[in-house]
């Protein structure tokens, strides 16, 4: 599973012994996360972001169960039930608000992972397979947040059900039963309540499955690194067990910081205050705004307009979801044998447009349908398609990357001065 | 295989982008949006400099119960609110007995004890605010079809907040000529009222503080509209969010415990650090000159390839 | 620049004075007791909510109740028997030496001063919270003239002791006060 010389499990206590032979669990640890597991020595703190994941996950789920405990789902209490959780429950505002922002900050984290993968290349073989599960957690991710914000049963949540559910009529013939459904009725109601409830509790405790399956298909290869050169040798890597488990822990302090500067003196910031009015079913709000998350997918969705062939809310449909299912494909797409983007200066170029892009997305998600909102949303979205699906492959076909270094130790240890003397020689004195 | 499909998906989406992108600018040149009324004479709300603003904020209790005098004496008779209970009210400095006596004075439905008819009874601090109507149709039928909303979380449901209360109670006014100028269909319809603040520029309350001394403060302040508008946005800030006050407190301790934690993580982490040595990833392209010293060192050293 | 072989010897060199283990200590406590301070709110959650603290008290009526009259209300969610005791229960109840009791108390421990022929009582059988008959008119009160649970046949007397049957205990007496003469507070 791991690098020759990986330190081996040795239990120094008795007891340590007893569990080693009938249930190895501390070994596993050790070997996952412990001094057992060698991580390249050069990882930035883009690195970090993949325990953060694991760490807002775990805030999620303890607060939601714990929220879970207070929480009525019923069409009729459901919102005066989140009222009295926030004033009559002993720190409950604190739990609600937690949950609130945790899920923001979930996926500010979980993107920012996402962006590190596509500049480092992380995506490319042998990697696969971690790259496409972590698609799966970024899918179940969305149903689960997407469902746990119609729960409170304020007016967004109403009408962001509705129109969600709404995408599903798109499509010709079996788009309206499917919808039906769903919501178990003809329009988000108690059937749609109960059962969201219930598959909310249930997929975080499924992506907390996929997230192993992540990690175990991670720790085969190893982690990559910011050079995208493979791990050669002992000198390449350092134990993860103190050194990562430092770096980790002091940055989570840090964005634990952040995350509870929001929690306690901005709770409402990232939210839309039409969900603090109970949901109406006879009155839609001005603006139907999803949460920021999804603002980019929301973008592409109204970005088309024209019925050309298909109806345009079908290919608003098709785009949305084809958005993110393209990503499957990116280690086929870009077949660049060079991994990391900081020895590809062309593809550098286009990651930090496809950067200003998804923000862009985000940005004309957020605003009402006008002018030059939706001009803004089709020259962006359709950026996007072509970044993925055009350019990629093309650059990845004729860019030529700059020369790597011979082992991730030699750029570590020689550094970018001494890049000229060879492993092993005494480099010349620093110019 | 997936390269070719992908390039045909890619030009398929962007295509008919594209076809849209044009359509659109086309049509927007041909007949550009027409500018509304609300577009041109909707306003911001104006600030408002609460107690309760900012990181620090804390009640000022004194407002606030001035703000309850103004709802129960003028809002309560259209508005309900019906997240706040009596014993909510001992939050505001009222003491054990007077919370009693307060929800004494109100009377909430109940059910006749010996006939089990439909009645009311004396509220108890432990029932919250009755509403002023039976229902939504009771409440429609008495404000020509309008629904007054429940104010509860009303500083929490506008954007703006509070300084959006304020800006629509004080807001009332006269429409424009040049509004009825510019766009004589936006003239405020009979029963309705102008008020810039509000987002479609008629608001079907009619304006609710009108006149100076409306209320009589217990504590002898003078009651201006302005004042009784600012007290009671406060009041409603309070309503919305009682746990304002503990949640900056606990955060200030939060904040400061954080960033002592951090700030050992962060010396931990460098100690542990400090005799592995990494240096960030090379940033750029081999200079030419090292390239060349490379290849020199190398054919020195006898090394090839 | 150092190689990597010439940084490591230095390190072994450097070992006693670099290895300050008191930081990592001091990071991972402090963790810790973050971790701990979290922990607090998680579970005081659990805790009965304002709300349900607030209906922990409540005022009953007491004016329609004649004597040998009881009713039946609610006080925490739980059933509560208030009963006027007649002269004829009273002597009953006083006449029932303590050394005859199961869980000894006399009636005047059971009631205020001033005040002993309001009954006020649980009415959740000691045994296994059965609600006890008697407060009805033509309810079975039992051998003793109390109350009687149909459960198990524990049988109450006046003053609402356990006189017969498994239950262990009297009837409990909650915490009240006689605001007036016709308002009671429980709780």
């Amino acid at each position: 599973m791991s690098f020759a010389w990986a330190k081996a499990y040795e239990p120094k206590t008795d007891l340590g012994r007893w569990i080693d032979e009938r249930m190895p669990l501390p070994r596993l640890v050790y070997n996952a996360v412990g001094g057992g597991y060698p991580v390249p020595r050069n990882l930035n703190y883009g690195w970090n972001f993949g325990v953060l994941s694991g760490i807002f996950l775990t805030i999620q789920i303890v607060t939601g169960i714990i929220l879970a405990m207070h929480y009525y789902a019923s069409a009729d209490g459901a919102f005066n039930s989140i009222e009295h959780i926030m004033r009559d429950v002993n720190a409950g505002w604190f739990l609600r608000y937690a949950h609130m922002n945790g899920a923001s900050f979930f996926f500010i984290v979980v993107y920012i992972h996402i962006f590190r993968g596509l500049f480092y290349g992380s995506y490319k073989a042998p990697r696969e397979l971690v790259w496409m599960l972590g698609l799966v957690i970024y899918l179940l991710m969305m149903a689960t947040a997407f469902m746990g914000y119609v729960l409170p049963w304020g007016q967004m949540s109403y009408w962001g059900a509705q129109v969600i559910t709404g995408f599903f009529s798109a499509f010709p013939l079996v788009g309206e039963p499917i919808r039906v459904w769903l919501l178990g009725g003809y329009a988000p109601d108690q059937a749609a309540l109960t059962r969201f409830f219930s598959l909310h509790y249930l997929l975080p405790f499924v992506i907390a499955g996929v997230v192993i399956l992540h990690i175990w298909s991670l720790h085969i290869p190893g982690s990559n690194n910011p050079t995208g050169v493979d791990v050669k040798s002992e000198k390449d890597t350092l134990p993860f067990h103190p050194f990562y488990t430092a770096k980790d822990g002091w940055f989570a302090g840090l964005f634990v910081t952040l995350y509870a500067a929001v929690l306690y003196f901005a709770p409402n910031m990232l939210g839309h205050p039409d969900n603090y009015i109970p949901a109406n079913p006879l009155a839609t709000p001005a603006h139907i705004v999803p949460e920021w998350y999804f603002w980019p997918f929301y973008a592409i969705l109204r970005a088309f307009t024209v019925d050309f062939i298909l109806p345009a809310k079908l290919w608003g449909v098709l785009a949305m979801f084809s958005s993110i299912l393209l990503l499957f494909f990116l280690p086929w797409l870009d077949k660049s044998p060079v991994r990391s983007g900081s020895y590809r200066p062309v593809f550098r170029v286009f990651f930090w447009i496809l950067v200003g892009d998804v923000l862009l997305l985000g940005l004309c998600g957020m605003k009402p349908a006008e002018q030059p909102w939706v001009a803004l949303s089709q020259l962006a979205a359709a950026y996007y398609f072509a970044h993925f699906l055009i350019i990629l492959p093309l650059i990845s076909k004729f860019e030529t990357p700059l020369p790597l270094p011979n082992s991730i130790s030699e750029s570590v240890l020689h550094g970018e001065t001494q890049e000229a003397a060879p492993a092993g020689l005494k480099p010349a004195p620093a110019q | 295989m997936v390269r070719i499909i992908g390039f045909l998906v890619g030009l398929g989406f962007a295509g008919v982008l594209l076809i849209s992108l044009v359509v659109n600018l086309v049509g927007y040149v041909q007949s550009p949006p027409e500018p509304t009324a609300e577009h041109e004479f909707h306003r911001e709300p104006k600030e408002l400099h609460l107690a309760s603003n900012g990181p620090f904020g804390k009640f000022d209790r004194q407002q606030v119960q001035r703000g309850y005098q103004v709802y129960k004496e003028v809002c309560s008779a259209c508005h309900s609110m019906n997240l706040v209970a009596y014993r909510n009210l001992a939050d505001l400095g009222y003491s054990e007995a007077e919370v009693k006596a307060e929800a004494a004075q109100h009377e909430v439905p109940g059910i006749n004890p010996e006939t089990g008819e439909v009645s009311t009874r004396k509220a108890l601090p432990s029932d919250h605010f009755p509403a002023p109507y039976a229902n939504e149709t009771a409440a429609r039928a008495a404000n020509n079809n309008a629904l007054p909303p429940d104010l509860s979380l009303i500083a929490k449901a506008r954007e703006g907040g509070p300084a959006y209360v304020y800006s629509l109670l004080t807001g009332f006014q006269n429409q424009p000529a040049e509004l009825i100028r510019k766009f004589p269909s936006a003239k405020t319809p009979p029963g309705l009222h102008y008020n810039p603040y509000f987002a479609n520029l008629n608001l079907a309350m009619a304006p609710p503080l009108t006149s100076e001394g409306q209320v009589t403060y217990a504590d002898g302040t003078k009651s201006t509209v302005d004042q009784m508008a600012k007290d009671v946005a406060a009041f409603l800030v309070w309503t919305a969010e009682p746990k304002l006050e503990s949640r900056h407190r606990y955060g200030i301790t939060a904040l400061v415990f954080l960033i002592i934690a951090t700030i050992l993580g962060y010396l931990s982490y460098r100690n542990i650090w400090a005799d592995a040595k990494r240096k960030v990833a090379p940033k750029g392209p081999l200079k030419p000159e090292s390239k060349a010293k490379r290849s020199r060192a190398k054919a020195k050293a006898g090394i090839t390839g | 620049m150092a190689t990597l072989e010439e940084t490591t010897a230095a390190m072994e060199a450097d070992h006693s004075l670099r290895r300050r283990d008191f930081i990592n200590i001091a990071a991972v406590s402090f963790a810790g007791v973050g971790a701990v301070a979290v922990a607090v709110p998680l579970v005081s959650q659990m805790s009965p909510s304002a709300d349900v603290l607030a209906l922990a008290s409540t005022e009953v009526d007491i004016s329609k109740i004649a004597p040998g009259q009881a009713i039946k209300t609610s006080w925490r969610k739980q059933p509560v028997f208030i009963r006027n005791l007649t002269p004829k229960e009273i002597a009953e109840a006083n006449a029932v030496p303590l050394s005859e009791l199961r869980d000894p108390q006399t009636l005047a421990e059971r009631t205020k001063p001033g005040k002993e022929n309001w009954l006020i009582t649980l009415g959740v059988c000691t045994h296994l919270g059965c609600v006890p008959l008697g407060t009805g008119e033509g309810e079975n009160r039992g051998p003793f003239g109390g109350y009687f649970c149909p459960c198990h046949g524990s049988a109450y007397d006046t003053a609402a002791r356990i006189r017969q049957g498994p239950a262990p205990l009297n009837l409990q007496v909650p915490e009240y006060n006689f605001n007036s003469d016709t308002v009671v507070t429980i709780g």
